[in-house]
């Protein structure tokens, strides 16, 4: 994978740099120790890495925008970092820029129940924005797998989503307001506590620009009342064409589930043996999720059980107890651990239309054989949302290159059954060149034509999101 | 000019001499007029990919709102987001079409759960400033490919680009409504009992305050569980007194009347909308005078003020926005029909313009 070369002029001026820093900011938190920046050297997508020129930490709005005002001054490419999470690589440094991160910036700024809202410093973790809420009968909707760690910051960068998004939708849609700093340290505040946009919807813009067209501070995140209870229940299929085709059947019966998660037989087999969940051995499973009070539940169940019975389940198994529960959840929770326990894995994201995957999991299933990688799927069948995994060895030489030309044939094929390259991980670095599949110049180029605005020098995480040929005459 | 192609369209754009006015329906005669050639749109039309088990429908943006609605109908589907229809209250004709809603970003009051215009959006083409055929997003409902444009176009009203086509995640339309209906309460006790209500586990999905001072609260879904949460919500605001029940039909006929602010479609007068923290809601119609509803919880309030009131300038300050919606094109000249922006946003929307139309040539001004 290619990155843009380094600026020499950059690196040479590095002292300087980081003495301005060091004026604004304490001095823990300005990271230029070797030793130290390469902490920040790689996200999650662990296969690429590379150690910035500093890594800075700073605890305010005010702060952040003194750090903007200095490496936009001197040019220096800035990498906005949530918590380091990313799959796609959107905080993958390169070897001239300096990484902001925003793990410092972690408090609650307000909260408000009548009118249903949190205020928060991006560096705030998913989970706890739940976790200061839950008390009064509150949650943020938004369920990315990694809500243990993964910031607030990175979920606005990339509009995550999750398992409950069927029902609760993305970032965007739970996303009422930020303050963003943009690269020349312009402080704007976009949104807030109200239900739209006064003018041009640019907080829409903003959800899932990936760190590129400023960095977000704070957010006015929408909060919604628990449910009164959930139950899932599992369901197994001989044939994932008939375990796609219910899919279907539920939704068009008018039942709105909050989750419809897929398994195929080697994603089910690779979590049996990790977590003993007791899936039935089946070629593939469906864990249906609905909410409501306890009767309200029992009609749905009663629904969706009628409509598996037309597709002959192999297993239909409903929780009788939290317990139970908690362990039809299980394998699917541990899925993405338990393939990591046997193997090196890349996790796809493509999205495609729920009618195709049947298609698309034949063609899948060619495409592993004639590459010779196994591959396991798990994702949100209710949203077309897959997540190939496909299996590798990382200390077999080539066998990562086969993996990402296998990864990439996938994702064409998603694209070409009218789906699209990321269904909620980001472009960051690993789809970026891919981007010209999906979309004509015209495309990307009003896309970039929003950078411009926002970061007129390109120097907001300029490598990312778009092919580097197509973005090379406007970065620096 | 009436394209009936997207490339048609694209055609009017490149050689089109000076600005143009771009109609959908021509339903929604808002925001300060513009001069220039009328471009409709209403020429591209046509359902043109509708799939059911997947709650997706694509159409091209000239497309009659009621004609996708018929087609949702028969599957027993929706759009969440339940369109406004402006015609009542701007003493309008026309039909109205699926672009003229995403460029008005057009929500009614399930807003309030369910999402705006722009939540349901999921795919757009269309047109730039250029002449260029630009898309965005597209047919399946979980989507983080690029930059998000799809939502930029909503509520542009067309002053970035012409749409051509859109796309749409629906929503299965329930079984069974009710609507519980309160009287009495002021102002700032129906703000408050929306906040219970809003706050309680049972999906309202409509609030609304009327002038004659009733306080409705909607519920939907198959027919047991609407019986049942309509039930639990009565206890649960039981302190604010006993409430009367609607039911589906009564409840249909009374939503319509709250989406399309009925009330005010007679008796003159401009009307200003407000997009505000709920809370707030009151306070400022006191401030202002005037009448109002209030819809979304009071997060949404529709106010009747004399003709050629500056209402911005009778409510100071407040955390989010005023539109003058209905008013002669005097006053929506003299007044800003869209709330003034602050410099560094104002710099950014400013910027997004002329990259979008360099030469200025679509609605311009309709949002200044």
């Amino acid at each position: 994978m290619q990155m843009p070369v380094p600026r020499a002029d950059v690196i040479a001026q590095r002292a300087r740099l980081f003495e301005q820093l060091r004026a604004v900011l304490p001095d823990e938190a300005v990271i230029v120790d070797p030793t130290e920046t390469r902490a920040y050297e790689c996200d999650g997508l662990t296969a690429y890495r590379c150690p910035p020129l500093a890594a800075v930490l700073p605890a305010t709005t005010a702060e952040v925008a003194a750090v903007l005002r200095i490496c936009h001054a001197a040019g220096v490419p800035v990498v906005p970092r949530g918590a380091g999470t990313s799959l796609a690589g959107g905080a993958l440094p390169t070897a001239d820029c300096v990484i902001l991160g925003v793990a410092r910036m972690r408090d609650v700024l307000e909260t408000d129940y009548a009118n249903r809202f949190i205020r928060v410093q991006t560096g705030r973790t998913n989970l706890s924005v739940t976790g200061a809420v839950e008390a009064d009968g509150f949650f943020y909707a938004p369920d990315p797998s990694s809500q243990l760690a993964c910031a607030i910051a990175g979920n606005i960068a990339m509009n995550s989503g999750g398992a409950h998004c069927l029902k609760y939708g993305v970032t965007t849609n739970n996303l009422l307001g930020v303050t963003l700093v943009q690269m020349d340290g312009t402080v704007v505040e976009i949104g807030g506590p109200f239900m739209d946009a006064g003018g041009l919807d640019l907080l829409g813009v903003i959800c899932g620009s990936e760190g590129q067209l400023g960095v977000v501070t704070e957010a006015t995140l929408r909060i919604l009342p628990k449910p009164e209870g959930a139950r899932p229940v599992l369901i197994g299929f001989d044939a994932n064409e008939v375990a796609g085709a219910c899919v279907s059947d539920i939704i068009k019966a008018g039942i709105l589930p909050v989750a419809i998660e897929f398994m195929d037989r080697p994603c089910i087999r690779a979590t049996e043996a990790f977590a003993h969940a007791g899936y039935p051995d089946c070629e593939a499973l469906l864990i249906v999720e609905v909410e409501g009070s306890d009767a309200e539940i029992d009609e749905q169940l009663g629904l969706i059980r009628q409509i598996a019975e037309r597709h002959n389940p192999v297993e239909f198994r409903e929780s009788q107890s939290e317990e139970e529960a908690r362990k039809i959840w299980l394998g699917r929770k541990s899925a993405f651990g338990a393939m990591g326990q046997i193997n090196d894995y890349i996790c796809l994201d493509g999205t495609i239309p729920v009618s195709e995957l049947p298609h698309v999991l034949r063609r899948i299933g060619e495409l592993s054989k004639q590459y010779g990688l196994d591959v396991a799927n798990v994702f949100h069948a209710g949203d077309g949302n897959m997540h190939p995994l496909i299996l590798f060895d990382a200390n077999k030489p080539g066998d990562l290159e086969t993996c990402e030309a296998m990864g990439a044939e996938i994702l064409k094929l998603c694209v070409e059954v009218g789906g699209c390259l990321t269904g909620e991980h980001g472009v960051g670095v690993e789809k970026r060149d891919l981007m010209s599949v999906q979309f004509a110049q015209a495309d990307l180029e009003a896309q970039m034509r929003v950078k411009d605005v926002f970061d007129p020098m390109w120097l907001l995480n300029p490598a990312k999101v778009f092919p580097l040929a197509a973005s090379e005459g406007r970065r620096g | 000019m009436r394209p009936q192609t997207e490339a048609e369209l694209a055609e009017a754009v490149r050689g089109a001499a000076g600005p143009l006015v771009v109609r959908g329906g021509g339903t929604r005669g808002i925001g300060r007029p513009v001069a220039g050639e009328v471009l409709e749109t209403g020429g591209l039309s046509g359902v043109t990919l509708y799939e059911p088990g997947a709650l997706t429908l694509v159409a091209r943006a000239g497309t009659p709102l009621a004609e996708v609605e018929a087609v949702l109908a028969a599957e027993g589907q929706r759009l969440p987001f339940e369109p406004m229809d402006h015609r009542g209250l701007l003493g309008q004709g026309g039909e109205p079409t699926l672009g003229g809603m995403v460029a008005a970003n057009a929500s009614g009051p399930r807003r309030v759960q369910a999402g705006a215009c722009r939540d349901s959006l999921i795919g757009v083409r269309f047109v730039d400033g250029r002449g260029a055929v630009v898309k965005n997003g597209g047919r399946v409902m979980k989507n983080v490919t690029g930059y998000d444009l799809v939502k930029l176009m909503a509520g542009s009203w067309g002053t970035l680009g012409v749409l051509s086509e859109v796309a749409f995640k629906l929503l299965p339309a329930p079984e069974s409504a009710a609507t519980l209906v309160f009287d009495g309460l002021d102002s700032v006790q129906a703000v408050e009992m929306f906040a219970a209500a809003l706050g309680s586990p049972f999906e309202v999905n409509g609030a609304a305050h009327l002038p004659d001072g009733r306080s409705v609260l909607r519920v939907e879904g198959f027919a047991s569980s609407v019986t049942y949460r309509a039930g639990a919500l009565g206890r649960h605001l039981a302190r604010f007194g006993a409430p009367g029940v609607l039911d589906s039909e009564e409840s249909a006929a009374l939503w319509v009347s709250v989406r399309d602010v009925a009330p005010f479609h007679n008796g003159g007068g401009d009307v200003w909308r407000l997009s505000v923290k709920p809370t707030d809601a009151p306070g400022l119609v006191a401030k202002a005078g005037g009448e109002a509803l209030y819809d979304w919880g009071g997060g949404l309030v529709w106010l009747r003020v004399a003709v050629g009131t500056d209402l911005r300038g009778a409510l100071g300050g407040f955390q989010g926005h005023a539109t003058l919606v209905r008013a002669s094109a005097d006053t929506r000249r003299a007044l800003a029909p869209f709330q003034p922006e602050p410099a560094p946003v104002a710099a950014l929307t400013q910027g997004l313009r002329a990259k979008f139309d360099p030469r200025g040539i679509l609605n311009p001004g309709l949002m200044e």
